[in-house]
């Protein structure tokens, strides 16, 4: 069984119809990444994944785990393993940032039927995952991403993601605005883990982050339809021509 | 509750005052052995009263809150409660860590339900009533001074019905590290009663203290109870480099009214909190009144009010800057479900002298339903030229992102509203020194919030009755 499998689903947003028969198939232990230019509608997939509300889904199903994805929502689809890491992470002044991820993780325990963790088993956690992404222990005690930094901000995601230990990371452009320092910083964190429980997708524009986080296989999102897919190296032919010929080439399909 | 034409309104509005004239009658009567000084401040107030009559929303200080249902109601002094607590239906009330605690039910002190402590030599933890009794002579020079009876009827008819209430002092240069917690219980009754707690604290030069009042409810399984109201009132001398602490905690029952006003009269470089925090009443006027009347003090005036069902929680403040170098703080945050009313009425008056004068306010509000109101009012008046006043407010809801932010982490609806409202609640919490006070009003606001976040539990108000029917 696959870890997530997404068949001919339909996404509208206001009206619009985004994405018009999706299918993609991961399993565990793999990465994969979609590409396309803007308003292809990756992010929009991303967000139907972590069951946003907002987007309504009018065709196709998606089973994760061999679990219906579609009915769950945005908490119990975090529970059962998937996590998204934002574009546009949310500043939520008055949280801090180490009691919002206790509070996330016991969360996720309480749903598995596990104990809760306090504060001084949390804390040592915590502090290993914070080097691993080279952050600063002041990061804990703020409020969560207020007056972080662009780059604050994209590796906390990665900091949360390694704290909750997901089955699917999805990764929603986390490479947008960072400079190439952060960039590695990032893949770091994301390539150590990497496992053979675990996919990953990458959702991103352009082919930079894929030099550090190798995927195994890329998929071309073009006007809500997944036009191409190959290995690594469709990546580097994307980046090399652009989407205009990929683009070209959907439009006569 | 039914119609009532034009006609009958007035005629329970005249009955309502006729029902004071004799509760004034017969307190002139009963009370034989008073001071003259005290007899006399009495009858001023309710000369005022007679004069001045209840406020209308005609009046600009009450122009968003609709007090006819107190006018018209025919309230009665309270005497002894049918159904007086024991310690035991106080215990879940009791606030751990406190100094002293003094308990007044229905407006009289109960030495029995008091918890006193050990106090260092110079303070002094009474009720008025004994304190008026055993030594008028501290009492005389500071009560009544302060609290203007010309402002509004409640004012007046405080000093009216003057009985009894709480009296703190505290000598030059003494400190009480634990905070006073004064708790004042309404009990239930067949009929209309009202309270008029009455407090003095004088806090010498150079001192510290921390006071607390608390209102709550307790209807111990009575059946059905009428409406009570509570006019309470606190006169606060805050002497020379005094640091003063102050909590007004309001979580009466929805039937409740309560009125209280904070009348500070603050010193030479005095540093007063004022922490109020409404969670409880069905209508609820909070009246917050500084008066920075020596060079180089400072007040901070924090606040917040959450609110359900029909609730209407009104918030006036008045801070007057009266002399020269002071700084005033204002911060009120707002939480409204359901059809509650909130209002936030930020008075600031700089007179000609307060040269130098810092003042800020902040009133900041959460709407969580469409049929939540609220009504803020920024008021500056400024005689001084020399001044930096600045005030702002806004106006929210939960914002939606946010919400699926932390959903998308795992943790439930519920919980992640209670956990945004405590966020936007800890602006407050986070005003207030860590200590007694503010662990037992976090936990408070904690209640208070989790039934707005849509966990299927009561509201906060009914709770407490829930534990108090064991």
């Amino acid at each position: 069984m696959s870890l997530l499998e997404i068949k001919n689903l339909h996404v509208r947003v206001a009206d619009r119809e985004i994405l018009k028969g999706i299918d993609l198939t991961i399993d565990s232990g793999q990465v994969h990444s979609i590409m396309g230019p803007n308003g292809s509608g990756k992010s929009t997939l991303a967000q139907v994944l972590a069951r946003r509300e907002s987007y309504e889904v009018t065709g196709g199903e998606i089973l994760f785990n061999g679990k219906d994805l579609l009915a769950m929502k945005p908490e119990e689809a975090a529970c059962e393993g998937v996590f998204l890491a934002f574009q546009y992470p949310v500043e939520i002044p008055g949280i801090s940032n180490a009691y919002f991820l206790r509070s996330a993780l016991n969360a996720m325990r309480k749903y598995r039927g596990l104990e809760e963790m306090d504060a001084m088993d949390f804390l040592p956690k915590l502090r290993e995952k914070l080097k691993l992404l080279h952050m600063d222990d002041k990061l804990l005690n703020r409020s969560v991403n207020e007056a972080f930094s662009g780059g604050e901000k994209k590796r906390n995601e990665i900091l949360q993601m390694a704290v909750l230990e997901p089955k699917l990371a999805i990764l929603d452009e986390t490479d947008s605005g960072l400079d190439i320092d952060a960039l590695r910083i990032v893949a770091e964190g994301v390539n150590a883990m990497r496992s053979p429980e675990r996919a990953v997708l990458v959702v991103t524009h352009y082919q930079r982050l894929l030099n550090y986080i190798v995927p195994d296989r890329v998929h071309v999102l073009v006007d809500g339809r997944i036009v191409r897919s190959g290995g690594p190296e469709l990546a580097l032919h994307l980046e090399d021509k652009g989407y205009v010929d990929i683009e070209g080439a959907a439009g006569r399909a | 509750m039914t119609l009532e034409t034009g006609t009958q309104k007035v005629a329970t509005a005249t009955q309502a005052l006729q029902t004071y004239e004799e509760a004034f009658g017969g307190l002139e009567k009963s009370a034989g052995a008073v001071s003259p000084w005290l007899r006399e401040l009495r009858r001023n107030g309710f000369d005022r009263f007679v004069e001045r009559g209840f406020p209308t929303l005609r009046d600009e200080d009450w122009r968003f809150t609709n007090i006819a249902p107190i006018a018209q109601t025919p309230f009665r002094l309270a005497r002894n409660g049918q159904h007086g607590p024991s310690r035991r239906d106080l215990e879940a009330y009791r606030l751990p860590g406190a100094a002293y605690e003094l308990v007044f039910v229905d407006g009289r002190f109960s030495a029995e339900l008091s918890s006193p402590g050990h106090l260092p030599p110079g303070a002094i933890v009474a009720s008025l009533a004994a304190q008026i009794a055993a030594d008028p002579a501290s009492v005389e020079p500071h009560l009544g001074r302060y609290l203007d009876t010309g402002r509004d009827a409640f004012s007046a008819l405080s000093t009216a019905f003057l009985e009894d209430g709480a009296y703190v002092h505290v000598a030059r240069s003494t400190i009480l590290e634990a905070p006073i917690h004064l708790l004042f219980v309404s009990t239930a009754h067949d009929e209309p009663i009202v309270t008029h707690p009455r407090n003095l604290i004088v806090a010498d030069e150079n001192s510290q203290v921390t006071v607390i009042e608390e209102y709550i409810s307790l209807n111990l399984g009575a059946e059905k109870s009428s409406p009570a109201l509570c006019n309470a009132a606190t006169e606060l001398v805050a002497g020379d480099h005094s640091v003063v602490s102050h909590f007004m905690i309001e979580r009466e029952d929805v039937q409740a009214f309560n009125i209280s006003t904070l009348r500070i009269q603050q010193g030479r470089a005095a540093d007063v909190s004022s922490h109020s925090v409404l969670a409880g009443g069905g209508i609820v006027r909070n009246n917050v009144h500084p008066v920075l009347a020596g060079e180089g003090g400072e007040c901070l005036i924090n606040g917040l009010f959450v609110g359900g069902g029909r609730q209407h929680l009104d918030n006036y403040m008045l801070v007057e800057h009266a002399s020269p170098r002071c700084a005033s703080r204002q911060f009120y945050n707002g939480i409204l479900a359901e059809r509650a009313h909130g209002v936030f009425h930020g008075r600031i008056i700089v007179h000609k002298d307060a040269q130098k004068t810092d003042a800020k306010q902040t009133n900041r509000n959460l709407l969580l339903s469409d049929t939540a109101q609220i009504d803020t009012k920024p008021q500056l008046e400024i005689y001084a030229d020399d001044v930096k006043c600045t005030h702002g407010a806004t106006i929210g809801q939960i914002e939606e992102t946010a919400l699926f932010y932390l959903r998308s982490r795992g943790i439930d609806e519920a919980s992640a509203r209670r956990l945004l409202l405590m966020a936007f609640a800890s602006e407050c919490l986070d005003r207030m020194k860590e200590g007694a006070a503010r662990t037992h009003v976090e936990h408070l606001i904690n209640e208070s919030l989790r039934p707005l976040a849509g966990f299927s539990q009561p509201a906060a108000t009914q709770k407490l009755h829930d534990s108090d029917s064991r």
